[in-house]
């Protein structure tokens, strides 16, 4: 699903004395089924902008274009499961939503909340917990029992088994040791694959260079740049007005080009720095 | 969730933000308690305009203290209308059954929504301008005198200021568990009794949880710096007693002469 942002702002607290801005006025278009990186510092807006997207928040004023559905300061609260049902979400330390006696009857309770049959929401608990990287010992289990990985794992299945059209993730990988967050990104990725729409919010710049096909910047509540990771993070304007940090690649490359190698590009991920350093040394 | 104003602070300046916090919570108590010596029209006013001035002196807006009213609007109107229709009188001017409508009543019913004003409007007016912590310090500097008889108040005092830190806290968790419960199909406020209770397992089962976890962290945390309680331990904020303090209780003192005075005019 195409998502628009149409003069989106949002305010908190609107009309007293401790309102706050969360958007300003940001207009945005994401495609579908592509890999979409949002960046900003902490309290820019990004957790703001993507809880527009299955209308947890309303603009202040603006629209939402998600698919055919509208989103407006005066749409309604009912009726919004088939939007959600469509627009999957994983939290910032999602296992904190758990709550169910088991594993399964956890996964299962988004599916049957968007009505799936319980037969249903079994085989897809089935499927889930495999895709986590779980076996099915885990499905008898007290969620309660597991390792916080392992949690997070579960809370995870527990937004793909309604089968969204589109995942948006805040930070999913955020505490996760470096196997684990290798496992976990690879399986957005995969997802992606197989024709979904990915929204990743992310503090990690290696994520966006290894993953992302599109890249969004925010900052104070506006957009400040949308394009390929490649074009943006060689934006030396969002570099210098420390808005932006870099890929570790990148900054490899900007330390080796003080010396006598040169990029005319800043390579973003490792295999493209490798190259590049391989061509500059073998090369002519 | 966030609509309530009603203990909760809001960050400003003015004369009354800069009052003592165990002078504010003294006056607001002993304000409570003088609002019952009023018995006519003219005691009541002069109550009313006090705290119209001490709202217009902390520069903020009215609306927030009207704001406060609606919380308690249903307990205000069930009051009211009680006195209302069930004030005894031998000269009613509407009368069926056991109700009542007589001027007495209607005079009385007004009395109750002014001192309910005024209660609800001062009470508003201490935690609009003093954070939970400084009312929480200034018990334990009023609640002192008890440690003779071996009450524990700096234990009391920690607990209040720890609970009072975890509202905040347990709101965001709230409100955090109820998006990602929202975002997983569950309406709130759909459906049936039963419907509606049974929505609010998956909010309370992870909200126990993290707050047992969020408690269990904030005890680790107090632990490896060292936290011990008893005697002399030195303070982080230091309340200080300045000559406007002084200016204020004599204030008080002011206003119960007059209050007195008035009543028995």
């Amino acid at each position: 699903m195409e998502i628009i942002f149409k003069n989106v702002t949002h305010s908190y607290e609107a009309n007293s004395p401790l309102e706050g801005i969360g958007l300003n006025d940001v207009s945005l278009a994401i495609h579908d089924k592509k890999f979409t990186a949002i960046v900003g510092k902490t309290g820019s807006g990004k957790s703001t902008l993507v809880r527009h997207i299955n209308a947890l928040i309303k603009p202040t004023s603006g629209t939402i274009k998600v698919g055919d559905r509208e989103i407006t300061p005066e749409t309604n609260n009912k009726n919004l499961k088939s939007l959600r049902k469509n627009v999957g979400m994983v939290f910032q330390f999602p296992e904190s939503q758990l709550f169910e006696d088991t594993v399964e009857k956890d996964i299962m309770f988004g599916p049957m909340n968007f009505g799936m049959s319980e037969s249903d929401a079994k085989e897809s608990a089935k499927k889930m917990i495999k895709l986590v990287g779980l076996g099915e010992e885990y499905l008898d289990k007290s969620p309660f029992d597991l390792s916080g990985g392992q949690m997070r794992r579960v809370a995870i299945a527990g937004v793909l088994a309604s089968n969204p059209e589109t995942i948006i993730l805040d930070e999913p990988t955020a505490g996760l040791d470096p196997v684990g967050r290798k496992e976990i990104m690879d399986l957005f990725k995969n997802l992606q694959k197989q024709g979904r729409t990915i929204i990743l919010i992310t503090h990690n710049m290696d994520d966006v260079a290894n993953y992302a096909e599109e890249m969004v910047v925010i900052h104070d509540a506006k957009v400040m740049a949308v394009g390929k990771p490649k074009d943006i993070f060689n934006d030396k304007e969002l570099l210098t007005n420390d808005i932006l940090t870099l890929p570790r690649s990148a900054v490899f490359a900007q330390k080796l080009s003080k010396r006598d190698f040169s990029f005319p590009q800043l390579p973003i991920t490792i295999s493209e720095l490798t190259a590049e350093i391989k061509q500059q040394v073998h090369g002519d | 969730m966030n609509k309530l104003i009603l203990g909760r602070y809001l960050p400003g300046d003015s004369i009354i933000y800069r009052l003592d916090p165990r002078g504010k919570f003294l006056i607001t108590f002993y304000f409570i308690g003088i609002v019952f010596l009023a018995n006519n029209v003219a005691s009541y006013g002069f109550l009313l305009l006090f705290v119209l001035f001490s709202v217009y002196i902390s520069k903020i807006n009215l609306g927030f203290f009207i704001k406060g009213l609606r919380p308690m609007l249903w307990l205000i109107l069930f009051t009211v209308l009680l006195q209302l229709f069930f004030t005894p009188s031998n000269d009613p001017i509407w009368h069926w059954g056991i109700l009542t409508l007589s001027t007495d009543g209607m005079r009385i019913a007004a009395y109750i929504f002014i001192r309910f004003v005024l209660i609800i409007f001062i009470s508003t007016l201490l935690t609009l301008t003093t954070t939970p912590i400084e009312i929480s310090d200034s018990i334990e500097s009023i609640l002192k005198p008890l440690k003779v008889i071996k009450f524990p108040v700096t234990q009391v005092a920690l607990m209040l200021s720890i609970a009072l830190r975890f509202v905040p806290l347990l709101i965001d968790e709230t409100t955090k568990i109820m998006d990602a419960q929202r975002a997983r199909g569950v309406d709130f406020g759909e459906g049936g009794v039963m419907q509606r209770i049974k929505s609010f397992v998956p909010i309370l089962i992870p909200l126990f949880v993290s707050s047992f976890s969020i408690a269990y962290d904030l005890a680790i945390a107090m632990e490896s710096r060292g936290y011990k309680d008893g005697e002399g331990r030195s303070k982080y904020r230091v309340l200080s007693w300045a000559r406007r303090d002084n200016v204020a209780l004599g204030v008080m003192i002011l206003i119960t002469i007059i209050l007195l005075f008035i009543r028995s005019y």
